[in-house]
């Protein structure tokens, strides 16, 4: 399966992951992702049919809060992380176009 | 001979505290000299809060001498590893795409600590956000081993277990997501716990594999360990994956006493790769157990071939996606120019995650990616299923499994970086225990003909950690004292400091902690 | 144009629950407020913060989805949704993807061209994000959180709907069913109910499904309207000059009144799916659905079976009555204390949505209780006031909710029965106005009303106008 990997799913994968590889770095992203995939696909030896996929290893369920407000603000605190702020608000690129 | 304080064990340390042999700030200050003395050989730390540590013991010591801190740990300076939040101290994961992050809460598990009296050192290096094997990932440079600065100290939490080798802290907390904890404690001659998933809060423990992420005691020996795992256990509310347990209560578990345990040693363990000296030694400690009364008998256990590639698929998966928002919008790095919004993430990530971080994004974005989910996966969570099958079936009839902690002891510097394959395939030992949520430990158990440290793998059923606890203290106690490195005497690094190196050109190192 | 087209239109409705509480933290979902007060960092994506689900969000949900005839998924659970946007702050949504609380429901709606019911495929729950103000001055976008987790169920429907009619008959009947539940306000214009609209055409009669487009931003019942309208017509004469409708998604400006792509090869439409591994399955037991049902409140429908076999008041107000839970729980009320269905339904349908619509109210507003409107109905009745100081009275409490019957007596606003009093005020308003008193007697009955209107002021308002009216017809004769 390791052929899946082509420049155009490099490409894809960069812009889902919000990633901007240099050409040296897709080269080898390619090299990598395909030679991890190739060991990866070591599962389909597997019969896997009549198990369920496990999310949890743990029974663990209705974990619930209750409808009750409790946090304060934290917005100084928090804001002082932020790369840019303005107006008590994360400032960002324009968002919308035209 | 008189025993130095930074000999001392972390109990035995809160021990003296407590009987007013030793002060807090004296154990503080002894942690601090060590550091200074030391940092520069072998770079355990990201960040040390020299003022705050100071500042801290002082109030601890009053609140010993009140009688309010009663705990084993308390007054004891403690080093957490930097994926873990730390109200207004940074918090980096070891990341340039976070140089500057101060959390504005500190993790669940490191105020468990605090409330026990505990003094917070400082942060520890780690692989970039938890993913590596040799701590060579992080940002900041690598943590060399204390016992041979030529070779490194296992990962990803390499510096926890290099700074308890060295005595740079008492004890450290590490996390486990595929042997994080339970390798490099192997590496570096030191003791961890990766203890049941969902025992101790992951409440500000910056996610790599969610559904395996797991925070866990790194120290001198298992007495350390079942105190400090005592007291970071904690059913949290904040986090819903976490579990009420009734028993952990696990210093009880301190006993001298393995007759009739059973212990079971996969065949699979002991094949092809393991280093033969590695094999020697854990199979010489398997004999001292039965010396001790244990029952010893080999067995099959299966797939364990298969749960590197299907952890390989989930925890890229997971951290595709939690590691999403680091995108230069709310905290962390910003590249300096761009080109619109999705310019400013693309720059600011790639800026901003090294390569091994970025190759497992680009992987988990891949097996989640339309067309891929079902054949990468759902595969990969079904394998993990049967792997959990495995182990049930293996606990129906043994107490304890054992084996390596990991294959080799611990390589060079640089010979792992180059083929991330091989470096993914040294975690074959400690993978499948995150994939079934079970408790490991890595306990010391001789060197190689190098001087090496070998660590000796006990893995047991959920929520027995009792059982690894009770083997690895009688293990111990057979074994004898384990000694620290030989250390060669470093040059000192100034003040407190901040010992990141590579920090992005265009930015300001952050100032000194408050 | 000689063929012959089909418009099929499928809907995802999102509303913002109730809950006091976001749907993973804490924090407040106050509307407004000072931006990024209300936050925590869960709600802003700081690393290490965990997810925390609302037990109140879940029994809304299945509230909503009980009460539009959908089953319940006994086993549930939390999908992440990933793609980067600032108003996403973990550049994940939390949402449901493959086993969504509530599957296979369905609505009845009613157009001029009869009834119908659109199918429910499924109602998830999901977190709302963050606000982008756009900034001119900078020409920057800043980005508050103060929404980012505010709990939201997303219904969607099957591609049942072939009009702006059927659409927004299918609206209303949400909106109605889950006001009802108190599970949403559900306004379009706040955003507290937000539809998306998946539109494709077909020529008539063929069964297979178009190239559907899908269109956000609609906020309005108008903008749903021309949106649907425009978005038919484009789709339509693609196909007749031969070219293919493409698959994506447009948005609606509401003042160019025009749709346009929002086409861009960063967002490629991939949200990779998975389970949410910080969340923990929901298991729903037979009891707790049970539970809920019992909580439920009789909805319209049943309503108006049950008006129509007890109370005896027009059709017509019992479907304008019905509209609000409010109006028709203090219609129930007042009348259970009265007996008197069709006064209370006067009031309900008079004074007091003349009230509401000149004021600009919701019916939840109204502060009267069904006390004591039953109590001017019966002060009313027994002549104690009369009807236009019951007005009065009325305007009053419906802002305060006093006692009529106390608030009369404190402000002297009885009907004076003073046979005696009247006489003597009629006689001095008969003697102040001889021209009035001759004219009628000279046959000009409209006279008598203006006297009427003399007594009535005299007497401050307080005299029964029957008895003025007959009193004065018999000092005039
Ligand atoms: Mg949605
Ligand atoms: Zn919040």
């Amino acid at each position: 399966m390791a052929n899946i990997i082509s420049d155009e799913t490099i490409e894809y994968v960069g812009i889902l992951a919000k990633l901007e590889l240099s050409e040296e770095e897709k080269q080898q992203a390619k090299k990598d992702m395909g030679s991890i995939l190739d060991y990866i696909d070591k599962l389909n030896e597997l019969d896997t049919a009549g198990a369920e996929p496990m999310s949890h290893v743990f029974p663990v369920n209705n974990v619930f809060r209750e409808d009750v407000v409790v946090n304060g603000d934290d917005r100084e605190n928090m804001l002082k992380n932020a790369p840019e702020q303005k107006d008590g608000a994360y400032k960002v690129p324009k968002t919308v176009e035209n | 001979m008189k025993k130095s304080i930074l000999d001392l064990t972390a109990v035995e340390l809160g021990r003296k505290i407590k009987e007013k042999e030793i002060t807090v700030r004296e154990a503080v200050e002894a942690s601090l000299a060590q550091i200074e003395k030391m940092e520069a050989s072998f770079h355990c730390y990201v960040t040390v809060g020299k003022e705050a540590a100071l500042k801290r013991a002082d109030e601890v010591q009053k609140q010993i001498d009140a009688g309010v801190l009663t705990g084993p740990l308390a007054g004891v300076p403690v080093a957490i590893k930097d994926n873990m939040c730390t109200k207004n101290m940074l918090t980096t994961c070891s990341s340039r795409i976070l140089y500057n992050f101060r959390p504005t809460y500190t993790a669940e598990a490191v105020e468990n600590l605090e409330r026990a009296g505990a003094v917070v050192l400082g942060k520890t290096n780690m692989d970039e956000f938890a993913m590596g094997s040799t701590t060579e990932t992080s940002a900041f440079g690598e943590t060399k081993n204390p016992w041979n600065t030529e070779h490194v100290p296992g990962g990803s939490s390499g510096g926890s277990c290099a700074a308890v080798a060295a005595e740079e802290c008492f004890f450290a907390l590490g996390s486990d997501t595929g042997g994080s904890i339970r390798q490099p404690s192997s590496f570096c001659g030191v003791t961890g716990i990766k203890p049941t998933y969902g025992t101790v809060s992951r409440y500000g423990l910056i996610a790599y594999g969610s559904s395996l992420d797991q925070i866990g005691p790194v120290a001198k020996d298992v007495t350390d360990c079942a105190a400090v795992l005592e007291t970071i256990a904690s059913y949290d509310k904040k986090d819903s994956t976490s579990i009420e347990r009734k028993d952990t209560d696990f210093t009880s578990a301190l006993t001298d006493d393995v007759k009739g345990m059973k212990i079971g040693i996969p065949k699979d363990y002991f094949g092809e790769g393991l280093d033969l000296e590695v094999k020697k030694a854990v199979l010489a400690a398997a004999d001292v157990l039965k010396e001790k009364g244990a029952v010893v008998e080999e067995f099959d256990l299966k797939l364990v071939e298969y749960a590197i590639p299907a952890y390989y698929v989930i925890a890229s998966a997971e951290a595709s996606s939690n590691l999403s928002r680091f995108d230069g919008i709310k905290y962390g790095y910003r590249t300096k120019e761009y080109d619109g919004l999705h310019g400013l993430y693309k720059k600011s990530r790639s800026e901003g995650f090294g390569p091994e971080v970025k190759r497992r994004i680009m992987l988990g974005s891949f097996v989640l990616s339309s067309g891929y989910y079902d054949a990468y996966y759902l595969k990969a969570l079904r394998t993990k299923a049967l792997i959990k099958q495995e182990f049930d079936k293996a606990f129906e009839k043994y107490d304890v499994i054992l084996g390596p902690a990991a294959p080799t002891t611990a390589p060079k510097l640089g010979a792992s970086l180059s083929d991330p394959l091989k470096m993914y395939l040294g975690d074959i030992y400690t993978i499948s225990v995150n994939l079934a949520g079970l408790p490991g430990m890595s306990v010391p158990c001789g060197q190689d003909s190098r001087g090496l440290p070998i660590g000796l793998q006990l893995i047991g059923d959920c929520f027995q950690e009792k059982k690894l606890i009770r083997a690895g203290f009688a293990y111990e106690q057979a074994r004898g004292p384990w000694k620290a490195p030989a250390m060669a005497g470093a040059s000192g690094c100034g003040d407190s400091f901040d010992s990141r190196k590579e920090e992005p050109a265009s930015i300001q190192t952050a100032g000194e902690e408050n | 144009m000689a063929k012959q087209y089909e418009t099929v239109i499928g809907l995802e409705v999102h509303v913002e629950l109730a809950a006091k509480t976001k749907i993973f933290c804490s924090c407040s979902t106050a509307f407004g407020g000072v931006p990024n007060t209300h936050t925590c960092p869960v709600c802003t994506g700081m690393p290490g913060s965990l997810p925390v689900l609302n037990k109140q969000v879940v029994e809304y949900a299945m509230a909503v989805g009980l009460a539009t005839n959908c089953s319940i998924h006994q086993y549930s659970k939390f999908d992440r949704k990933n793609y980067f946007y600032p108003d996403n702050p973990q550049n994940y949504q939390i949402s449901q993807l493959y086993l969504p609380i509530c599957y296979e429901g369905g609505v009845e709606i009613e157009t001029a061209a009869g009834k119908k019911t659109i199918g429910i495929h499924e109602i998830h729950m999901e977190e709302d994000a963050g606000k982008l103000i756009h900034d001119e001055w900078e020409d920057c976008t800043l980005v508050d959180y103060n929404r980012s987790g505010v709990p939201l169920i997303e219904i969607v429907s099957e591609p049942d709907m072939r009009s702006a009619e059927e659409v927004i008959a299918y609206l209303d009947k949400l909106g109605l069913i889950i006001r009802y539940l108190g599970a949403s306000d559900c306004k379009l214009q706040e955003g507290s109910m937000r539809a998306d609209v998946n539109l494709s055409v077909r020529e008539a009669g063929t069964e297979k499904l178009g190239t559907r487009t899908e269109m956000k931003n609609l906020n309005s019942f108008k903008a749903i309207t021309h949106a649907i309208e425009g978005e038919r017509i484009r789709q339509i004469e693609l196909l007749e000059e031969g070219k293919a409708v493409i698959q994506e998604t447009r948005r609606w400006d509401d003042n160019k009144e025009y749709s346009y792509a929002m086409r861009s090869k960063e967002d490629a439409q991939d949200y990779r799916y998975f389970p949410d591994p910080d969340l923990v399955p929901i298991i729903i037991s037979d009891e707790w659905i049970q539970q809920i049902r019992d909580r439920q409140p009789e909805l319209r429908t049943e309503k108006l079976v049950r008006y129509r076999k007890e109370f005896d008041i027009p059709e017509y107000d019992a479907q304008i009555i019905t509209e609000s839970k409010k109006l028709a729980d203090l219609f129930e009320e007042a009348t259970a204390i009265c007996k008197k269905p069709k006064k209370v339904s006067n009031w309900i349908m008079g004074e007091t949505l003349r009230l509401l619509k000149e004021r600009g109210m919701e019916p939840e507003e109204i502060k009267v209780s069904a006390g004591n409107l039953a109590k001017l109905i019966e002060l009313t009745e027994a002549g104690t006031i009369n009807g236009s100081v019951a007005k009065t009275v009325f305007e009053i409490m419906f802002q305060e909710n006093m006692d009529p019957e106390q608030y009369a007596e404190e402000k002297g606003l009885k009907t004076v029965h003073d046979e005696g009093a009247l006489r003597t005020t009629i006689e001095a308003v008969l003697a102040e106005n001889p021209q009035s008193a001759a004219d009628y007697k000279g046959g000009k009955e409209k006279a008598l009303g203006f006297l009427v209107g003399q007594t009535m002021k005299a007497m401050k308002g307080k005299a029964n106008p029957g008895a003025v009216n007959q009193m004065l017809k018999e000092l005039l004769q």
